[in-house]
């Protein structure tokens, strides 16, 4: 492996890095608030990944000047990551929301926002329903 | 210069990400997510995205940091430690992190302007949009007119998002524990409310 080939390589596993930080917290992490916000870094790292790929040497933003003169020297870095990314961004806090919609309701339905405590409280709802359901069968089931 | 400065904000991110890993208050864990997307934004100025950068400052750092604040006052302020070891995560995570890393050797190297992401569509795009578009951003012309299509998807998917939301959260619900407190003052309805309550679930 040699310098160039680094250079120009070492952006891409430094995003790497970062997803793999908030993909740790996603899987590592019980509270569900924080799963979320490890998700929101996974999401983040991703679209630096793909901003990346866009990217010219020498390029500057993708606007024109105002007054529509344009240099054909110009190089502009690709604006298409750019488009899809922002339709990504808006699409992420939509889901963010409906995740965060959900541990609210999660919260009010079972009091923790703990994922333990959470399988903990179903476990003792699954026994309690098989308690009843033998007793209605007459002891045997 | 350049590279000074992604090296500086790559450090920033970094640091912030760990912080999000080590800390057990909910309220830090919030901050530090908005931290997280401000760097970002900085980072998407330094590789020309503009619009980008304030779409997640705005978005990333302003609104879900506002909606995960609304969502801690109605739920929790610490996490509880967790009781499981971390081994099993952290293999998952360098494993899937590995294979991510042998994909990128494929990849073209960074900024390389023969990339097959730049010979296609893209320089069409900037060639054609003045004359046929005729506005001076030209991720707001692709956005509004040539892929107008996604924007619209991206409408349904939000129009849908808030729906749901508001179909989770609005309105007057009947919870586990009151259901149960129902059932108890007559002793028959044990079984109807276990019903209600598998119900929901």
């Amino acid at each position: 492996m040699d310098w160039s080939f680094f250079v120009g390589h070492v952006n891409y596993w430094l995003f790497v890095v970062l997803m793999m930080t908030g993909l740790y917290v996603v899987v590592a992490k019980g509270n569900l608030v924080k799963k979320i916000v490890g998700l929101n870094m996974f999401q983040t790292a991703v679209f630096m990944l793909y901003i990346s790929m866009g990217k010219v040497h020498g390029g500057t933003a993708p606007i024109f000047p105002t007054d529509m003169k344009i240099d054909p020297a110009t190089v502009y870095t690709n604006p298409l990551p750019h488009v899809l990314i922002l339709t990504a961004i808006v699409v992420g806090i939509a889901t963010t929301a409906l995740g965060l919609a959900l541990v609210v309701r999660i919260r009010e339905e079972y009091g923790t926002i703990e994922e333990d405590e959470i399988l903990e409280i179903e476990q003792d709802m699954a026994s309690e329903e098989n308690r009843i359901h033998g007793q209605a069968m007459g002891g045997r089931a | 210069m350049n590279t000074l400065i992604d090296i500086v904000v790559f450090t920033m991110l970094v640091t912030t990400a760990l912080a999000v890993v080590r800390t057990h208050s909910l309220f830090a864990t919030v901050m530090l997510s908005g931290v997280f997307s401000l760097l970002s934004a900085l980072l998407f100025v330094t590789l020309d995205a503009v619009d980008v950068a304030f779409t997640e400052a705005a978005v990333g750092a302003g609104i879900s940091t506002v909606l995960m604040l609304g969502t801690l006052a109605l739920t929790a302020r610490s996490e509880k430690p967790s009781s499981h070891s971390p081994l099993i995560p952290l293999l998952v995570v360098l494993v899937t992190g590995a294979v991510l890393v042998y994909g990128t050797l494929d990849m073209p190297a960074f900024g390389d302007a023969l990339a097959p992401a730049m010979t296609h569509v893209a320089p069409d795009y900037i060639a054609r949009s003045p004359a046929e578009i005729d506005v001076p951003n030209i991720v707001t012309a692709i956005l509004a007119s040539y892929r107008g299509f996604d924007t619209l998807g991206e409408t349904a998917v939000v129009f849908t998002a808030g729906m749901s939301v508001l179909l989770l959260i609005s309105g007057r619900r009947i919870t586990r524990a009151e259901a149960e407190k129902g059932a108890t003052g007559n002793a028959k309805g044990t079984d109807d409310a276990i019903g209600d309550g598998s119900d929901e679930t």
